[in-house]
């Protein structure tokens, strides 16, 4: 695994007020099998300069999670939220709806992962590069055009001037994940969300991809929200890390720290899963047993307990609160201190 | 909106008939469309008990009478009641509707049947079928009857060959999904015959979409039917039908409406609840067809 | 999509034989002697072997096919003993009415429909949805010479407005002429009006639900930009193909409607001729209707690939 890449050092001051933090967020769908679920009292908070990796499998709600911060689903039929949002102090949740067009763009972009569907298809990349500035900063036409093609060369796509007049069938995987992001950057926000930005792209243009990011990162001091599946991007990125669980996160701690030392069972298991390249070619690789359960049917006690090798009645009976520990760790699990003990030592350096 | 994106399998439903007899009555389309049309049928079947007077029953002294207590439609221009005439034609066109739905559907399952197992029958059976299907309706219809003369076997004869074919390539639709399957290619291996294959296991996949555009069959033959008599190409007088009625009415229609307005009510309503139900059944049989023209 | 053309046009052929087969077969049809029909019961047997012989009935059928498909080539449709001129001018005539209607007929129901598909799309699951597609369910439910009449109940019998039935060509003056065809579009109008406005709504539906969309609303586009510039582009392509379809409905199915207003188009030409059973006029009429309508269908088909960049442009 390669080392954990320097970004930019986070404000040293713990007194530094939050870009963004998230305060026991639960969002609940409507559907045809009653109130679901999707997230359940999520806590984390993101400074300027930061880099958070938020983890866990499909369905653990991390997408959900990131929607729900820039409020883009179906207020009237399908979502109600519960918990805060808030963005350099002022709660997003509790704004008019219409008033978060200002925050979109201008104050907090989004890269989207499903990269053959996320941009229309009828209109050119330059037109719709020129629409999201206009939307959010009135100036002549020519100048957004300009500003466009900066975005596009920023972004590291060859011959933007030509590439402006492009749709988006017409560019390869790679470009129009660079495209996103420079629409999601066009309006110059504080923060950034990519929903899994790398997931559909192969191995060398995801280094790209992610070489891109840290720069943005470091460049403008923005923060950045990375929300992957994949640990090894993480390692490669990011600050911080929130791994999560069946809507819950299980535990938050700086990069280094969770590789060296996890302290729940779930991220121990996802880190034991990933095989080593210097490991022993024969060994089976290992699997967390069971699968993740229905948010239909979430368990009583710790929701991780039916696959965890640690637990025990209290784990089935009785849910963990995420406990706050020294060093900026936080952790859901009744043993975790038997977890930090007992695992093997993954070495990131 | 953004789609939620979670990946949560719902319990499935299981496709037992009980289960798709609960969902039909529990739509609120299907109950709705479907109390009209049997009220409608209902009347047509109790004529005679509902009506004193019969309807072929002239009474000139009453000629051309507005709706009153005694004439609840009105008379027409031979003095007949026309809730009478009403009733009794709702015989007559929902009858002959009927049986070009039924036959329709019946005709159409087995050619696009045949057509999606047998390559060969099939480019020649569906070139048939798209140029029936390139004559406008109506046009087609009144062409046919202009040529065999009016009578209510020649009505349904014109429509079952103008509403065929769509429910042919609807079947044939249906079927070539089923064909594509491979447990119908490991049924062939073993040596199932044809016949077999076709009717006991790729027909009933064919039922559901033929059944709602049936229903939708049968809603445009009344409407047709009541053009061509209308026209004077339908039904021959004196039998009653809806369009035969708005015939009479048509050289009246300045000092008699209610013999436009009564028919035409009524042609409404019967339309109406089988669109209804129509949709009702599409939603419930099968929730992924997009919401189009039929 | 030069291929696409080409293969369109190639499965063409087969079907506008079956088709010109299937019309040729309708004079055929009649029981008993269509030339004795035609002339009436008056006739003399003289009169009905002469006109046999105009006619070309004593000759053997697939001859008389053959010559008829010739003189289709030489748009020669042949000729109306009733109305003393060749079918095809009275084809000719007849069409400025006919297209004028459907036209209007069209831009009423595309001018309504629209909005009213995109309201109940945005409005998705309120009231105001399900009001506006109760309506168009109904709307569909109401066949358009039906809501010719009842239209000429109301405005002539009842209002006594407009002078109902009638017609002014061209020539008269533009407002003239469009005056006469209001009631009429509008009947003919609704059904069409109804299905678009379905179309729309569940076109928008389905795009409003896409990534794309969603990640427009995300860079903070404003929502009647979202909504119009976006979304409604993109839906649009399925609804003209149905608004292409029921252009070819309206001028197929103005038959009714032009006989109730009076307005000698295409479709009262047919009907008329039914009623005095002048066969030649049928078959014509029937025909170039047919061809018509197969051409604005496979025209909807062809400016669906113009119109979506991704056909257009192809792939790089």
């Amino acid at each position: 695994m390669s080392a954990v890449a320097e970004t930019v050092t986070p404000p040293a001051s713990a007194a530094a007020a939050p870009l963004l933090e998230l305060d026991e967020l639960v969002v609940r769908f409507r559907t045809e099998n009653g109130l679901l679920t999707a997230v359940d009292g999520v806590s984390f908070g993101l400074q300027s300069g930061e880099v958070l990796g938020v983890v866990g499998e499909s369905g653990c709600g991390k997408s959900v999670t990131a929607q729900a911060i820039l409020r883009l689903y179906d207020e009237t039929n399908l979502v109600r939220y519960g918990g805060a949002v808030t963005f350099r102090g002022k709660n997003l949740l509790k704004l008019p709806r219409a008033a978060m067009v200002d925050y979109r763009g201008p104050r907090i972009g989004m890269v989207f992962q499903d990269l053959s569907s996320s941009i229309d298809p009828v209109y050119t990349i330059g037109f719709q590069l020129v629409e999201t500035i206009l939307a959010h900063q009135p100036m002549p036409p020519r100048e957004a055009e300009a500003k466009a093609v900066d975005l596009l060369r920023l972004t590291g796509i060859p011959s933007p001037e030509r590439r402006i007049n492009d749709y988006p069938h017409q560019i390869s995987g790679g470009m129009k994940q660079r495209v996103m992001i420079a629409l999601a950057l066009a309006c110059e926000p504080e923060l950034l969300i990519a929903d899994e930005p790398t997931t559909a792209l192969d191995v060398t243009i995801q280094a790209q991809i992610l070489e891109l990011l840290t720069d943005i990162n470091r460049s403008r001091a923005m923060g950045v929200i990375m929300i992957t599946h994949d640990l090894g991007v993480v390692a490669e990125i990011c600050t911080r890390v929130v791994v999560m669980y069946l809507g819950q996160v299980v535990e938050e701690a700086p990069v280094a720290a969770l590789f060296a030392e996890p302290r729940h069972p779930y991220t121990q298991g996802l880190l034991r899963s990933i095989p080593a390249l210097d490991g022993d070619r024969a060994q089976e690789l290992y699997v967390i047993p069971g699968t993740v359960p229905s948010l239909l049917a979430v368990p009583a006690g710790c929701r991780f307990a039916a696959r965890c090798p640690y637990a025990d009645a209290q784990c089935r009976t009785e849910a963990p609160p995420l406990e706050v520990l020294r060093n900026g760790r936080k952790v859901r699990c009744w043993h975790h201190e038997v977890v930090a003990a007992t695992g093997e030592v993954r070495d990131v350096g | 909106m953004a789609s939620t994106g979670l990946t949560i399998a719902p319990p499935r439903p299981s496709r037992r008939r009980g289960q798709t007899l609960r969902r039909l009555l529990g739509s609120r389309m299907i109950v709705l469309g479907g109390a009209l049309i049997t009220l409608l049928v209902l009347i047509a079947v109790f004529a005679p008990l509902i009506s004193p007077f019969g309807p072929y029953e002239m009474v000139v002294q009453q000629r051309l009478k507005p709706p009153s207590a005694l004439h609840w439609f009105g008379t027409d221009n031979f003095g007949r009641d026309l809730f009478t005439r009403i009733a009794y034609g709702a015989r007559v066109s929902l009858g002959v509707s009927f049986t070009v739905a039924l036959l329709s559907v019946a005709i159409g399952m087995l050619v696009g049947l045949y057509a999606a197992y047998f390559p060969l029958l099939d480019h020649v059976l569906m070139r048939i079928c798209d140029a029936l299907m390139a004559f406008p309706s109506i046009l087609l219809a009144i062409a046919i009857m202009a040529a065999l003369g009016p009578s209510m076997g020649n009505v349904i004869l014109a429509l079952v060959v103008v509403f065929a074919p769509s429910l042919a390539r609807t079947v044939r639709s249906a079927a070539l999904v089923v064909r594509e399957q491979t447990y119908v290619e490991a049924m062939r291996s073993l040596g199932a015959s044809s016949l077999r294959i076709i009717w006991l296991h790729i027909a009933p996949n064919t039922l559901s979409p033929a059944i709602t555009q049936g229903t939708f069959v049968f809603a445009e033959a009344i409407i047709v039917e009541a053009a061509l008599s209308f026209l004077g190409v339908g039904v021959p007088p004196p039998a009653p039908s809806w369009g035969g009625i708005l015939f009479d009415g048509k050289v009246a229609i300045f000092t008699a409406w209610w013999m436009t307005v009564g028919p035409g009510l009524f042609i409404i309503l019967a339309v109406l609840g089988l669109n209804l139900s129509g949709d009702g059944l599409r939603d419930v049989l099968d929730p992924n067809t997009v919401k189009a023209a039929k | 999509m030069r291929e696409y053309i080409i293969k369109r046009l190639l499965m063409l052929i087969p079907v506008l034989f079956i088709v010109s087969l299937v019309v040729f077969s309708i004079i055929h049809l009649t029981p008993g002697d269509p030339a004795a029909v035609m002339l009436g019961e008056t006739a003399t047997q003289a009169e009905i072997d002469a006109l046999r012989q105009r006619l070309g009935l004593d000759q053997p059928l697939f001859g008389q096919y053959l010559n008829w498909l010739g003189g289709l080539f030489r748009f020669d449709l042949g000729y109306s003993y009733f109305m003393r001129q060749p079918v095809a001018e009275a084809i000719r005539d007849r069409i400025v009415p006919t297209t004028s209607l459907a036209l209007l007929a069209e831009f009423f129901a595309i001018v309504t429909a629209i909005p009213l598909g995109v309201a109940a799309a945005v409005r998705r699951g309120t009231v105001t949805d399900t009001a506006l597609m109760g309506t168009s369910l109904l709307g569909m439910s109401i066949p358009s010479f039906l809501l010719g009449l009842f239209l000429v109940l109301i405005f002539a019998v009842w209002l006594r407005w407009l002078p109902v039935a009638g017609y002014a060509p061209l020539q008269a003056g533009l407002w003239p002429h469009l005056r006469y065809l209001i009631l009429p579009a509008l009947a003919l109008g609704l059904i069409q009006m109804a299905l678009i406005a379905r179309m729309t709504r569940s076109s928008m539906l389905e795009v409003l639900n896409t990534n794309y969309i969603n990640a427009a609303r995300a860079r903070g586009l404003r929502e009647w930009l979202v909504v119009y510039r976006h979304a409604l582009r993109n839906a649009f392509i399925p609804i003209l193909t149905i608004i292409g379809h029921s252009f070819g409905v309206l001028v197929a199915g103005a038959a009714v409607v032009e006989t109730i207003f009076n307005i000698p188009g295409l479709g009262q030409l047919i009907v008329n001729s039914v009623g005095r059973r002048d066969y030649t006029v049928i078959q014509g009429g029937v025909l170039f209707i047919t061809l018509i309508y197969l051409l604005i269908n496979l025209g909807t088909d062809l400016l669906y690939g113009l119109i979506d960049p991704r056909v257009r442009l192809g792939r790089r």
